[in-house]
């Protein structure tokens, strides 16, 4: 092994179709077409390559990754090729054959996202008529299959009182884990950040509520907890640093070290229609760019958490402040610290209606400030 | 923390103990985690197979390393316990 320590895991968007329209999904404002998409040969290529330059976890997401039919392919590829795979699904297409199909090819691990535990609001939220009850089944399905089921649940000021039920839920489904998760501000979630950000007040409450709940359930269902930024001391160490961890692939092929990489001006990241990943791992301008401590300004400099949180998120400072190279606002000694207060100042008492995710919604975009304010 | 030599570790649903050629380590791979054991740690896990028990573990580690039965058998209590709580191991 030779250059820089392998990465622990890929991140592959296979589609950015989707069926549910989430108005903090985490694809980019410009959706990525059908058309463009990776053949599974190309996909099974990348597979191989993952797998000999030290790859352990393989994640399908997307868009919604049971909408490539040949899914079930590409995960038997990856576990033939050694790697744990896991399948990242709203689950609404989850039915007895796919099911079937994924088991048959070996899936380790499946993780169901849902939108909230009252089925209306579940269903507003997700934009599809009827998504909550497809989710519940596919619970089952992949409980009955044996499979550890994940629940993850998106948190926001119109959810987020019912977090302690979204925990009863996961506990009656039988999961082996449950991450309440945040929404976090990147494309369509910063578009709809006012609708999205809780209060102090919310957040206390809610984190109250997970630990009581951890204590209670430790050794039985572990829960996984994000905060929003906006409320932090200090920033998250973003996908355990950049281009550290993980390599995120969109469905034509972009190599990106995380997935909201693509809203960073300047940069041209490489295909791997073009590159190997182990040339992009080692010498990729982009993913060099800010891997390590050599690019940080100060406070990050010369501070005692610097290969910590790597000086948190590049995408949350290029977001926040115009630059990719600053201090992520989420820390407080970041001289651009008071932009989150603004953010959350600007919440309103009743939150906007949602700019949902879809292709099309994207193309004369109100300017956020004008949005919110 | 003291778990009975009677228990029986087995790994979770979905947690894989894995032996990495490129890193030339072993892992355990688990949803969304994943841990770099220690050598002693490895040793141990490599034993957990759903019908040892906890005594049976200590009895084989004690076999082939010298150290005293007392104090492996805390070891194996220690290394699985820390593994069960989060969520690897289930004891
Ligand atoms: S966040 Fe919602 S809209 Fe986006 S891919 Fe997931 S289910 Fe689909
Ligand atoms: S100053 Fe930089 S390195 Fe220090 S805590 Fe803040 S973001 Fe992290």
């Amino acid at each position: 092994m030779t250059g820089f320590e392998p990465p622990m895991g890929l991140i592959v968007e296979l589609t950015h179709r989707c069926p549910l329209q989430c108005p903090y999904c985490s694809n980019p404002l410009a959706l990525e077409r059908v058309g463009d998409e990776l053949s599974t040969a190309e996909w099974q290529r990348v597979i191989d390559e993952a797998a000999k330059i030290g790859i352990l976890q393989f994640h399908f997401t997307g868009g919604e990754p049971t909408a490539r039919r040949d899914l079930p392919d590409l995960v038997r590829h990856a576990s033939q090729a050694g790697l744990y795979t896991n399948i990242i699904t709203s689950g609404v297409q989850l039915d007895d054959r796919m099911m079937e199909a994924l088991v048959a090819a070996g899936i380790d691990h499946i993780q169901l996202s849902f939108q909230d535990v009252d089925p209306e609001n579940a269903d507003r939220i997700a934009g599809y008529r009827g998504a909550h009850a497809k989710k519940l089944a596919a619970a089952a399905r992949i409980h009955a299959a044996g499979l550890p089921l994940t629940l993850n649940f998106v948190v926001h000021r119109q959810n987020i009182a019912n977090v302690p039920r979204m925990i009863a839920l996961a506990e009656g489904l039988g999961a082996a884990r449950t991450e309440i998760a945040q929404v976090q501000y990147y494309g369509w979630g910063f578009k709809n950040r006012a609708s999205l950000l809780p209060s102090q007040g919310e957040l206390d409450a809610t984190t109250a509520t997970v630990e009581a709940a951890r204590l209670r359930l430790k050794g039985q269902m572990v829960i996984d907890y994000v905060i929003p930024d906006y409320y932090a001391r200090r920033p998250k160490s973003c996908m355990g640093g950049w281009a550290r961890r993980f390599i995120n692939i969109s469905p034509a092929g972009k190599a990106m070290p995380c997935h909201a990489a693509e809203t960073l001006p300047g940069f041209v990241f490489p295909s791997v229609r073009e590159t190997s990943l182990a040339e992009i791992w080692q010498h990729d301008p982009a993913f060099l760019r800010f891997r390590g401590t050599d690019w940080m300004p100060e406070p990050c400099q010369s501070c005692d958490r610097r290969e910590i949180d790597w000086g948190g998120c590049r995408c949350q400072a290029f977001a926040l402040t115009g630059d990719a190279a600053r201090t992520d606002p989420a820390c407080e000694l970041a001289p651009d610290h008071a932009v989150m207060a603004a953010a959350i100042a600007e919440r309103g008492d009743a939150p906007a209606d949602f700019i949902y995710r879809r292709y099309g919604n994207n193309d004369a975009p109100a300017p956020l400030k004008d949005a919110v304010s | 923390m003291s778990t009975p030599e009677q228990a029986v570790p087995r790994f979770r649903p979905g947690v894989k103990l894995r032996f990495d050629p490129v890193r030339k380590a072993w892992v355990v791979l688990a949803p969304e985690r994943l841990f770099l054991p220690d050598e002693q740690a490895v040793e141990i896990l490599k034993l957990v197979d759903g019908a040892r028990n906890l005594g049976a573990i200590a009895d084989d580690l004690a076999a082939r390393f010298a150290a005293p039965r007392e104090i492996i058998i805390a070891d194996v209590g220690a290394i699985l316990g820390d593994l069960a709580e989060k969520g690897a191991i289930a004891l």
